[in-house]
């Protein structure tokens, strides 16, 4: 027991040949001290609000997780060269290498009309979800110092991390509609419908990056085994392939149905379909069933998304939307409540 | 002054600290070569990571602060002092007993590192937003913060490229912008200039002056003894003696730590913190 006996003695025990007085206890009150404490009115100080409070506090601090996202992001690349370049940069080097890899090497085309904006689209939206992963998951050991120093609600912190991927997404969606218009998609009314899904995803970020940042603050462990599970999703998810398309998948009903649900595929799906004529008119269950154009589809002989328009569909268009609000409903619900349950002690590293 | 409603004599709580345990994990530490075979051996015989060490800092510590007070905390080094403070504001949760105060208490240390990649207009922006400032109030402030802080034109470079005295000017200045019922000050003041040690003193007798209660962690005991009305000593991690009489007990202290007694007969002993 040695051992422990040396971990409980801290870093006070530089030598002990110190004379020690009696500890002093005069002038301490005879009663309780949480007595006297609740008599003249005063609180834990480490305590933890209401979950309700909670949210008012967090409202109270929004131009702080404002500011904080923005210088975040504008120190981001001040040691590079290029400075702020590198936001558009970035996007652009991600989908040359996806379109090389998968485009032209592999050839994961299959049948999808314009793959390159397909690809590229799917690779954004994911890209979205996976930065804010993993961002948030890692924000409260890398806040540490902001932690110990300054009382704010804590939550501002993972909430901030994703507000910066927005900003970033801003960016990439500029590159994209340069990428889309180029490869000859039309400009009509349906991309409006990209706002609210990119709105439902950001929301769906928020939450989950409050559990990602409440787990990862625990055990540095999970951290580094997130990039590994994101990546399994990323393949998962109908980034590189159209989940509906993909031959082996085609008799699987129950397995393509789980997938085309899953929280990225359904956002990709979204915006796809918004900005992409060439996906949104061959979701299946956009047309009127057509048993003879739908075998057409299923037999291969026409295996282009247009014929799968006229089937039955796994998951309809407004299934779709329905399926990223509950997505995006249910995980700011349980991870504001989950993040604020540990809410006092994310200081203690 | 007996403006409390129910104060029994005369004083007012504004902190009590109750049987106060605070134990933090420390990641890192050594007592393991840090291999990958070793971290294995030890998954499988299911023991403790030997890098992860607790380090009960504070061991059982119970007083009553009460308003208008200026509370030196001494002691040496790892004693406790800095873990006490952010166990008062908050920032270290208690492992057992409680702190009471009457609202949110403003720490200023050495470790309050804000956002280095930052400048420093960017840091007092979001220094005053994070503690609650609505942008308006900010915006107000901006110019009476820099110009206390009296870095200049370095409010434009990052913080990272700011010397140790000049950091800790801009994060005092940020800090005490806003009016804070206790104010507590870790060696914040010890690497400023004699300049800004004034500055900043006036400061402190202000913010007592408006019914606000300070505490101050200091090796400079010239500064405790012209700052501080009170005095808690503090040795790994326990109270070894606290009150009212501040010289008897930095005497004391000299004594146990073997320093040399202090002459008090002089008007004129130190430096600075001579004419308050």
């Amino acid at each position: 027991m040695r051992e422990r006996s040396r971990d409980q003695g801290g870093p006070g025990t530089l030598t002990d040949d110190l004379v020690i007085p009696e500890v002093d206890p005069s002038s301490l009150a005879d009663e309780p001290l949480a007595d006297l404490a609740a008599r003249h009115g005063l609180r834990p100080s480490a305590i933890r609000p209401g979950v309700f409070a909670y949210a008012r506090q967090l409202w109270e601090r929004r131009h702080f997780i404002v500011s904080f996202a923005t210088a975040r992001n504008v120190a981001m690349y001040t040691e590079a060269r290029l400075g702020q370049l590198w936001q558009v940069l970035t996007p652009l080097l991600n989908a040359a290498v996806y379109y090389l890899i998968f485009g032209i090497i592999l050839d994961t085309s299959r049948g999808v009309p314009n793959f390159l904006a397909f690809l590229i689209t799917g690779i954004f939206i994911f890209n979205f979800t996976q930065r804010a992963f993993i961002t948030t998951s890692r924000v409260m050991s890398d806040s540490l110092p902001l932690i110990r120093a300054l009382p704010f609600p804590r939550a501002c912190l993972p909430i901030g991390y994703v507000l910066i991927e927005l900003e970033q997404l801003v960016m990439s969606m500029i590159v994209l509609t340069v990428i889309v218009l180029v490869t000859g998609e039309p400009l009509t009314w349906y991309w409006l419908l990209a706002l609210p899904a990119l709105a439902l995803q950001a929301l769906f970020n928020v939450g989950m990056g409050l559990s990602m940042a409440r787990v990862g603050a625990g055990a540095d462990d999970f951290s580094q085994l997130l990039p590994f599970l994101i990546r399994t999703w990323l393949y998962f998810s109908g980034v590189m392939f159209s989940i509906q398309t993909i031959g082996s998948l085609r008799h699987h009903h129950t397995l393509t149905h789980l997938l085309q649900i899953n929280p990225a595929a359904v956002y990709i799906g979204l915006v796809r379909n918004s900005i992409l004529q060439t996906q949104r008119i061959g979701w299946p269950g956009s047309k009127p069933y057509n048993a003879a154009n739908c075998a057409l589809y299923h037999t291969g002989k026409k295996p282009y998304l247009e014929y799968s328009a006229y089937c039955h569909g796994t998951v309809s268009m407004n299934g779709l939307w329905l399926w990223g609000i509950g997505w995006a409903i249910v995980a700011v619900v349980v991870g504001f409540v989950f993040f604020w349950q540990a809410e006092t002690r994310y200081g203690r590293g | 002054m007996a403006s409390g409603p129910v104060a029994t004599n005369g004083a007012e709580p504004i902190v009590v600290v109750d049987d106060l345990h605070v134990v933090y994990r420390v990641f890192g530490a050594g007592g393991d070569k840090g291999t990958a075979a070793t971290a294995l051996m030890r998954v499988i015989k299911r023991q403790r990571r030997p890098s992860v060490r607790e380090v009960h800092a504070i061991r059982g510590i119970s007083f009553v602060i009460n308003h208008g007070d200026a509370v030196g905390i001494i002691g040496r080094n790892g004693s406790g002092k800095s873990t006490l403070l952010q166990a008062i504001a908050g920032l270290l949760p208690p492992e057992q007993g409680c702190v009471y105060t009457s609202g949110q208490a403003a720490l200023l240390g050495v470790n309050a590192a804000l956002l280095d990649d930052l400048t420093g207009e960017r840091n007092v922006v979001l220094g005053c937003l994070a503690m609650g400032m609505t942008p308006q109030e900010t915006k107000e402030r901006f110019q009476s913060i820099v110009d206390f802080s009296g870095v200049g034109s370095f409010i434009d470079y990052p913080m990272r490229t700011y010397s140790t005295g000049m950091a800790q000017r801009l994060r005092f200045s940020i800090a005490s912008a806003k009016h804070h019922e206790i104010l507590m000050i870790d060696e914040a003041l010890a690497t400023g200039d004699a300049n800004f040690r004034a500055k900043s003193h006036g400061r402190i007798v202000q913010l007592r002056a408006d019914a606000g209660t300070v505490f101050l962690v200091s090796h400079s005991l010239t500064e405790i003894e012209a700052s501080c009305n009170r005095v808690i000593w503090l040795e790994r991690g326990k109270i070894v003696r606290q009150g009212y009489d501040v010289p008897a007990i930095i005497d004391a202290y000299l004594e146990a730590t073997g320093g040399e007694p202090r002459q008090r007969d002089k008007p004129e002993h130190n430096d600075h913190g001579a004419d308050h």
